[in-house]
């Protein structure tokens, strides 16, 4: 375990002026205070993060062997019989006086001020302030704001020196690249001249300054707190599921707060997340359907553009079958879309040719039917494997979640084709061969005498050991060039180690409810099996599908091979977003039919028939997924762009074209009918998603099946209340997170839900289907062992790339990078190319030139390309990848 | 009261031809007393310097022995040698570095097997370039001559001493953020609890940090026993201490004297010491114990040098210095002088000490250039107050360190024994001194 | 404007192993780099943050702390005059302003042929010798204006050469002993060649 169990008693009693209060065993005394509604001013004090006394404002008189003095209670514990004194003249006079020091040298600049509103420096000098300043000297001057990153700029001038920025990146980031520079009165917080404070989580830094100091570029000037109306929301850039409030003036997103959910992201963001809101404000968003005539697509209405894609499916299921039809992607939509989605291709088309993900994920069988972990679970595993991509790259704040693990003592186990951003705090890191890493996985569990896809035979046997007391394994796809059969047969393997969960590490924003609602082959909503459950959905749905459809790769082989009469793209992007460029090309190409539903003109919307103006993220209600399975709610911000649908509506609609009602008019209809039907979610009711005791969301599926009963108190009364509604309690994401969602750590999710109720009973007598489990089966793919001319691809993601979103938000886009082969420097100077340099990547599909980089964390025989780099068509390496091959070979070559 | 003749003890040797030399050392009879401290258990070490009586020569003028049975179990603990010496006016550490370095390795040694350390740090103040290749090249001797290293003299005991150069930071004097540099980072002093490093200190393990004079008396208390050396001085004020007198007197210098027997007016005016005020003049005020100490009006040179006297009087031995100022000396200059210097000098930590050394530096320049004003007086108080809440002695504090409280000393004592010469700078728009 | 030369980085490494934990040795480190170049260069900021497993950030805002290091080039004599309260009371204020008139510069600035960096400094500790300076941290005391012109004079034509080495060099005599087998270095030279008189004290 990470802490060892504490044998201390669970309260002590402390007197605060004179009253006594039950605190917690080494808490300290401003927690205890604050819980007993004492709120003792604080600067320099985050919850999240090491107390180091030293701003003086929370200055209060603790006795002590002589007598009352003068303590911070940030920094001081409380212990049994302690006398706490908040409210003395000496400690007002105290306080007073700090407040006093820390305005001498500010600018008292305000009205400029970006944080002026919600400062809280400005709100304790206007409470407490002194009226007028005594201070007439000279203050100290700086130039003013300078930048430290391209997103964050700081105004030295306004700087209390607290120490919260830079405690951030050193403690909860792990990049201190910014400092505290010089000494006494003249400290700056500043980076190393010209190394740019370049950290994914810097903006972070911006929302924990108690000042005005740190200012991020993009919402600078933009707007002021006191015109900014909030909604809560959870950002779905990733499937961590941080949540955020989101924030708009007149009807345009200005900015994207953290919202410390314990169970979850604990107030912080990546930057990702954080400057994403731009995409939405884009004014390359789609504004009206779009109809291709000729080689043209020429805006047009939603009657006729919904009359020709309802035609379209209509035909091709008349003529070719359902196996004619096809659906790909849904991963970014909300449940109740993704829901709907399923409801029209499954149960109304009656095709089983879904899926929520191209050919980068895993089998729905996999990561439903495995044995689930929370975030805190895994934090607080007696070990934790990472069979994953790179966290800091794809699911950012997990890093920062199992960072902090690794350092409270949690050991952690890579198994990687290339060393990560996670490698230095693991205690193994075990670089395996492209395509081999159900071998290790094998060797791992059983032992072995020799080495093993290219990892020690010594190192895998210390690497057991750390296995012993059982593990959480955190899953998802190391390198997209290799093929999802080899990760699924090392999780079989795993499945193994005794007790073991499973943290699924799918990237996609909502991939994981999306399979939930059954956006994937042979599955129905509700982590069911097609097989197990056709008979429960045949009372509710008027079809299903007769046998088990294509995935993404099957679909797209299919659509080339012209198979596929009506392609229907949700929000995906294939020619960009599947590992095998070429024949993601070829498929749409091929494809009778295409109609996109996007919110801006993809690569592949270009070559759609029909293109339909979807809306985005902040633009429509619903709920949301993360790799837990945590449901939260989406909040609504701002009306749609253009005539933008949420793509539920553009389902009903198509439906009744053809001539069936889904039976919805709104979200919330979904979503009652999803916890009707979808057994993982039964008893997850609107009212109990929007039980302020759930803000923090509800893990599907319920602890025990939920019993007929009482709505929640509060609920009750709220009889408005329904899944999409946002979630009751303001939350001010500026002030610090409530001490105690800090110190509550790791409850399981569902203890908020206590007797969740069933809206209404099953709708069929029949018992529900039993819930997906995944039995193992899964052979790995074997493959050739490379030639000693080539090094084998490893293709996985940086957080910057050529993603539309990213690259549809401005701060963001001009931080992609070109792509860049990295390869260990022997095998570089193997090729004369030590120092790296332009080369030629080659494999029998496509060839093109590249910059390449030693990167020792590469192993040899081995060369690593960003996925999401380059352009497809020509240097994006999907362009080298065949998703035939169980592995990419590529030579290296000097142009 | 009279100066004693009892021998100095420190600095006997300051003066002999090549004093820092180890030949010269083994002459006079240098290291015996580590030998002698070797065939000793370590304990029976502790309870010499127990019964010694040995306060801290650093400032905070604790007993010695008592810090060291302080030392927490968990092990492996440290000794660190603060050689910092920064405070203004006192330059006896200097002195000893420069002329007696075997002295210093001998007491270090010494204490770090009283208290069974494992390693020991000789922190030499960055600026002492002389000091510290005397002490580095008497560290190499010491090593050739067995003195450190491994099974030291053939005991079985084995001590690696580094002398460590600091940077140029007063504040690194102060005993946690010593540690702190020691380990590579800014100089802050560490926030209390814990409150001493002797339960955690450098790496976080038990610490024994003593002033270098503190342990240069070390071999002679182990030669001659505590005993002897708390027969010299009065009370808890024992031993022979070295006073860095400056200022205003004919002949400034160290003076090492019996303890609580001497008083500042034998410092100031007894022929082998200070021989009196300079061109006759009258003295005007002192300051007892460094910067940081409260000043003494010409009412208290009959004072003895003893801790507790003159704390009880309102200020401290502090670091030994005692600078003397007379009838020409200009207060508000000489009080803004000090305060300036904490300025410069605060770590920039704790907002009151960081914004408040700023603001009264200001203010007192403002007063000392003639832009005064009568409120400016209470002002300057009140602030002080808000760092030294009280203005009492020993003083109250809103800071992490006792710098912050050091602060008003200079201040609030000018304030309050020359009010009136305040007052004229601010009627006046002008230094009366010129 | 460089790296640490491969002697430097081997003397590095040397005094690295003479600390429990690495970063303890960032501030003699730094020393030898100021030795190599008179100030620290970011280059060779950046050198010891590698060494010591550090960002360049962390060992830029420790140096900054410190008033001996110096982040901006200096001239080869650091000349700091003290006006603490010692020598305030023995004319080190009008010391300090003959020297800026003497050298045309004020306190921070350096001379035109880079001969001086004037600086006021906190207490050096010759209190006794009031008032005094400090060049490249050697010790001056009782300085008259006199005093401080014929030093001046004599700095420049280097007869004081072996008492007052370039700016950055502290320690001339480098530890011989107890080092780990690994990091030992070849016999130095004998401690007494490299002992100066104490300027101070004559
Ligand atoms: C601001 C400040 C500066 C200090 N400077 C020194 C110093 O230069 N030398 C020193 O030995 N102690 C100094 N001290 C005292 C040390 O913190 C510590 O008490 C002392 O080194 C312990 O050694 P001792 O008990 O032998 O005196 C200073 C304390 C403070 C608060
Ligand atoms: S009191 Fe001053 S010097 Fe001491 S820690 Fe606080 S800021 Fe630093
Ligand atoms: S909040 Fe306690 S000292 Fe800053």
């Amino acid at each position: 375990m990470a802490e060892p169990t504490d044998t201390r008693p669970d309260t002590v009693t402390v007197s605060i002026d004179g009253r006594p209060v039950a605190a917690r065993p080494g808490e300290m005394i401003i927690a205890a205070a604050e819980r007993a509604g004492v709120y003792i001013p604080r600067f320099c004090y985050h919850p999240r993060m090491r107390p180091v006394g030293v701003c003086r404002m929370c200055l209060v008189e603790v006795k002590g062997p002589r007598g009352f003095a003068l303590t911070p209670a940030c920094f001081v514990p409380v212990s049994d019989g302690q006398e706490i004194v908040t409210d003395s003249p000496t400690v007002k006079k105290a306080q007073d006086g700090v407040l006093e020091f820390l305005l001498v040298n500010h600018p008292l600049d305000c009205p400029v001020c970006d944080k002026g509103g919600e400062c809280p420096l400005q709100d304790q000098t206007l409470a407490f302030g002194p009226g007028e300043t005594r201070f007439v000297e000279e203050k100290r001057h700086w130039a003013k704001p300078i930048p430290l990153s391209p997103l964050v700029l700081i105004d030295r001038e306004r700087c209390i020196q607290c120490d919260r920025c830079t405690r951030f990146a050193d403690e909860v980031a792990g990049d201190p690249l910014i400092e505290f520079v010089g000494r006494g009165d003249h400290i700056e917080v500043n980076t190393f001249p010209d190394l740019p404070f370049s950290s994914y989580f810097s903006g972070n830094t911006v929302q924990l300054c108690p000042v005005g100091a740190l200012l991020s570029k993009p919402y600078r000037f933009k707007a002021r707190p006191w015109d900014l109306e909030q909604v809560e929301s959870t950002c779905t850039m990733c499937s961590v599921g941080c949540r955020i409030a989101v924030q708009s003036s007149s009807n345009r997103l200005t900015r994207y707060l953290g919202i410390d959910s314990d169970p979850v992201n604990h107030g912080w963001l990546c930057d990702q997340g954080r400057y994403s809101y731009d995409y939405v404000n884009s004014d390359q968003r789609l504004a009206a359907p779009l109809v291709r005539k000729g080689d043209e697509l020429v805006e047009s209405s939603w009657g006729e553009a919904l009359g020709m894609v309802a035609k379209a499916l209509d035909s091709a299921r008349s003529v070719h079958g359902p196996g004619a039809l096809a659906v790909l992607g849904g991963a970014r939509l909300p449940n109740e879309d993704a829901y709907a989605w399923a409801k029209l291709a499954k149960g109304v088309l009656g095709t089983d040719n879904v899926d929520a993900q191209l050919g980068d994920g895993l089998p729905a069988e996999v990561v439903l039917g495995l044995p689930r972990a929370t975030i805190d679970e895994a934090c607080s595993a007696p070990a934790v494997i990472l069979l994953a991509p790179d966290l800091k790259e794809e699911l950012p704040v997990l890093y920062l979640r199992l960072r902090e693990a690794a350092q409270k003592g949690v050991p952690i186990v890579e198994l990687t084709p290339r060393r990560t951003g996670m490698s230095r705090y693991a205690k193994a890191t075990l670089c395996y061969r492209p395509g081999e890493v159900a071998d290790l996985a094998r060797a791992l569990m059983k032992g072995t005498k020799s080495d093993v896809a290219g990892v020690r035979a010594a190192d895998v046997s210390a690497t057991r050991s750390l296995l012993a007391e059982g593990a959480v394994v955190v899953l998802g796809r190391p390198s997209v060039s290799e093929p999802a059969a080899c990760v699924a047969a090392a999780a079989a393997e795993l499945a193994a180690i005794p007790g073991v969960r499973f943290l699924s590490a799918l990237r996609r924003g909502n991939v994981h409810g999306a399979l939930d609602m059954g956006l994937a082959p042979g599955v129905l909503p509700g982590r069911v099996a097609l097989d197990d459950a056709r008979d429960w959905y045949s009372s509710s749905w008027p079809t299903v599908p007769a046998e088990r459809g294509l995935d993404a790769e099957g679909i797209l082989h299919a659509a080339a091979a012209g198979r596929i009469q009506a392609l229907v793209l949700l929000g995906a992007d294939p020619v960009a977003d599947f590992p095998d460029h070429q024949l993601a090309r070829r498929a749409v190409a091929g494809a009778g039919f295409v109609v996109a539903l996007d919110a801006f003109l993809t690569e592949s919307a270009r070559q759609a028939d029909v293109v339909l103006p979807a809306a985005a993220f902040s633009e429509r209600r619903g709920t949301t997924t993360n790799l837990e399975g945590r449901i939260t709610s989406l909040g609504q911000k701002i009306v749609p762009n253009g005539v933008a649908w949420p793509d539920w509506m553009v389902a009903v609609e198509l439906a009744a074209r053809l001539g069936t009602e889904l039976g919805f008019e709104s979200t919330e209809d979904i979503w009652s009918e999803i916890e009707r039907v979808a057994p993982s979610h039964a008893g997850i009711t609107r009212d109990v998603l929007a039980d302020r005791r759930s803000r923090d969301g509800v893990v599907a599926p319920l602890a025990e099946p939920a019993p007929q009963g009482a709505v929640p108190a509060e609920a009750a009364t709220d009889t408005t209340a329904g899944a999409t509604t946002d979630v009751p309690g303001d939350v001010d994401p500026m002030s610090d997170p409530g001490i105690d969602a800090a110190e509550t750590q790791g409850v399981p999710a569902t203890a908020v839900v206590p007797d969740p109720p069933t809206a209404t009973g099953p709708v069929s007598d029949e018992p529900r289907p039993p819930l997906l489990a995944f039995a193992g089966e899964a052979s790995p793919v074997p493959s050739a062992p490379p030639d000693a001319y080539s090094l084998r691809l490893v293709a996985s993601r940086k957080l910057y790339g050529t993603g539309t979103l990213v690259q549809r938000t401005p701060a963001l886009a001009a931080l992609a990078k070109p792509p860049c082969a990295r390869a260990n420097p022997t095998d570089l100077d193997r090729l004369g190319m030590g120092q790296g340099g332009r080369v030629r990547v080659r494999t029998a599909r496509a060839s093109f030139l590249v910059d390449a980089e030693p990167d020792p964390g590469v192993p040899r025989g081995s060369v690593w390309l960003a996925f999401n780099s380059g352009e497809p068509g020509t240097d994006g390496p999907g362009e080298l990848i065949d998703a035939a091959q169980p592995v990419t070979d590529v030579r290296v070559e000097t142009p | 009261m009279a100066v004693t003749d009892a021998k100095p003890i420190v600095t006997r040797r300051v003066g002999t031809a090549d004093s820092w030399t180890l030949k010269s050392y083994l002459a006079d009879g240098g290291y015996t007393g580590l030998k002698k401290a070797l065939s000793m258990e370590p304990a029976a070490i502790t309870q010499e310097v127990l019964t010694s009586n040995l306060l801290g020569r650093g400032g905070a003028g604790f007993e010695a022995g008592k810090k060291w049975s302080m030392l927490a179990k968990p092990r492996p603990a440290y000794v660190v040698v603060n050689g910092d010496e920064s405070e203004p006016a006192t330059f006896k550490d200097h002195m000893l570095l420069e002329n007696d370095p075997h002295q210093i390795i001998e007491g270090t040694i010494i204490c770090a097997y009283a208290v069974g350390a494992a390693q020991a740090f000789i922190f030499v103040r960055g600026e002492f370039a002389l000091g510290m290749e005397r002490i580095t090249a008497a560290l190499n001797e010491a090593y050739a001559h067995g003195a450190v290293g491994k099974d030291i003299f053939g005991s079985g005991f084995s001590l690696d001493v580094v002398i460590h150069p600091g940077a140029g930071a007063y504040i690194c004097g102060e005993e946690t953020a010593l540690i702190e540099s020691l380990e590579g980072k800014r100089g802050f002093p560490r926030i209390k609890p814990p409150f001493f490093p002797a339960a955690v200190g450098l790496y976080g393990k038990p610490t024994i940090v003593n002033n270098v004079e503190t342990v240069s008396n070390l071999p002679w208390i182990v030669e001659n026993g505590g005993a002897a050396f708390a027969a010299l001085g009065i009370g808890r004020s024992t031993g022979t201490r070295i006073f860095s007198l400056s200022g205003h007197v004919e002949r400034p210098g160290n003076y090492e004297v019996e303890m609580a027997k001497t008083t500042f007016r034998d410092l100031m005016e007894d022929q082998r010491l200070g021989q009196g005020i300079r061109n006759g003049n009258k003295l005007k005020a002192f300051i007892p114990g460094g910067a940081s100490a409260p000043w003494f009006g010409p009412d208290q040179v009959d004072m003895a040098l003893d801790q507790d006297a003159v704390g009880k009087a309102g200020s401290m031995l502090g670091s030994g210095s005692v600078v003397v100022m007379d009838e020409t000396t200009c207060m508000v200059r000489a009080a803004w002088r000090i305060t300036r210097f904490f300025h410069r000098e605060s770590c920039g930590q704790c907002t009151p000490c960081r914004e408040g050394s700023g603001w009264i530096d200001k203010v007192m320049r403002r007063i000392e250039e003639g832009g005064g004003r009568e409120s400016d007086l209470d002002l300057l108080l009140d602030v002080c107050d808000n760092i030294a809440p009280g203005l009492g002695w020993p003083p109250r504090q809103t800071t992490i360190c006792v710098l912050g409280p050091s602060i008003p000393s200079s201040v609030t004592s000018g304030i309050r024994m020359f009010r009136d010469e305040f007052l004229l700078h601010i009627k006046e728009g002008a230094c009366p001194y010129g | 404007m460089a790296r640490l030369t491969p002697e430097n980085e081997k003397r590095a490494r040397e005094l690295i192993a003479l600390y429990p934990e690495a970063r303890s040795a960032l501030m003699p480190i730094l020393h030898v780099a100021q030795e190599q170049d008179g100030w620290l260069t970011p280059d060779a900021i950046a050198h010891v943050a590698d060494l010591l497993g550090l960002t360049a950030a962390e060992v830029y805002g420790t140096a900054t702390f410190y008033d001996m290091f110096f982040t901006h080039p200096v001239g080869r004599h650091l000349v700091s005059v003290c006006t603490n309260i010692a020598c305030l009371l023995n004319g080190g204020v009008e010391l300090l302003e003959h020297a800026e008139k003497s050298l045309g510069v004020s306190p921070g600035g350096t001379t035109h042929d880079g001969a001086f960096t004037l600086e006021e400094v906190e207490c050096i500790a010759l209190c006794g010798e009031a008032p005094c300076l400090a060049v490249n941290w050697r010790f001056f005391g009782s300085v008259t204006p006199e005093r401080f012109d014929t030093l001046m004079a004599d700095l420049r034509s280097g007869a004081l050469a072996d008492t007052v080495p370039p700016h950055g060099t502290l320690c001339r005599v480098r530890r011989s002993v107890g080092l780990p087998a690994a990091a030992v270095e070849p016999a130095p030279a004998e401690p007494g060649a490299a002992r100066p008189q104490s300027p101070g004290t004559t």
